[in-house]
């Protein structure tokens, strides 16, 4: 299983915070996750975001990062803190 | 302190106070404290509310913390930013950075700011008279952090 958060915009945009996926044998990378969800049209094209910035287990990362079982990634839009 | 993320209000004048009286060893301390502002993009702003992702949060600021402590000669390097809601003029984020002589301060206190503004997760939402919107992201932060990539301890 996969834990995928989803924060600020795209939370609102999707009605959703979180979501639970079963990790997929051809998924290799986080992009891989987010193109599966934005295939799902509607809402989900929020994450067609050319700016959209990812963590895996609490790191920023890129979304070429690789993945595996049980972890915990977030997509967001960039930051604005500060 | 060294690193806080709170839904209260601060007072900088207080948090410097105390970093100074913990270590005589400070000779100088540079701070940067960041305030809700009443205008952005020619619109009024009448509150700010600012989400950040648990968990992640803390992480992130202690690893822009760690990083800055091994590039800089520093005593110690503190970061407070606050989430949830915010009133116009209220300090939103105080960093201070601490050492021997100022030239590490200042540097390493700009660092931290370009690095926090990039990579903590933190989103601000403003509520203007017209509505409430999530603030973009600005590519000239993004311009500015990316200029220590290149940089390291020897060449500063």
């Amino acid at each position: 299983m996969l834990t995928v958060h989803f924060l600020a915009r795209y939370r609102e945009a999707l009605n959703c915070e979180s979501e639970q996926l079963s990790l997929q044998t051809e998924w290799q990378t986080i992009d891989d996750v987010r193109q599966f969800l934005v295939a799902r049209n509607g809402a989900w094209s929020v994450l067609n975001d050319p700016r959209l910035m990812c963590a895996r287990n609490q790191d920023v990362c890129s979304l070429q990062e690789p993945i595996q079982a049980g972890d915990e990634l977030a997509l967001f839009p960039m930051v604005t803190g500060g | 302190m060294s690193i806080r993320v709170q839904t209260a209000p601060f007072d900088p004048g207080h948090e410097l106070n105390a970093i100074h009286a913990g270590n005589m060893n400070v000779g100088a301390v540079v701070t940067f404290v960041g305030y809700v502002r009443d205008i952005n993009q020619e619109q009024s702003i009448q509150k700010l509310f600012l989400e950040h992702y648990p968990g992640m949060t803390e992480k992130a600021l202690n690893k822009i913390r760690e990083e800055a402590m091994q590039r800089w000669p520093l005593i110690d390097a503190h970061i407070l930013h606050r989430v949830g809601p915010l009133s116009l003029a209220e300090p939103i984020v105080f960093v201070a950075t601490s050492s021997m002589h100022r030239d590490a301060a200042f540097t390493a206190c700009e660092f931290i700011m370009d690095y926090l503004k990039t990579r903590a997760p933190f989103w601000k939402k403003e509520q203007t008279d017209s509505g409430s919107h999530w603030v973009e992201g600005r590519d000239s932060d993004t311009l500015a952090a990316s200029r220590w990539n290149s940089h390291n301890k020897e060449n500063q």
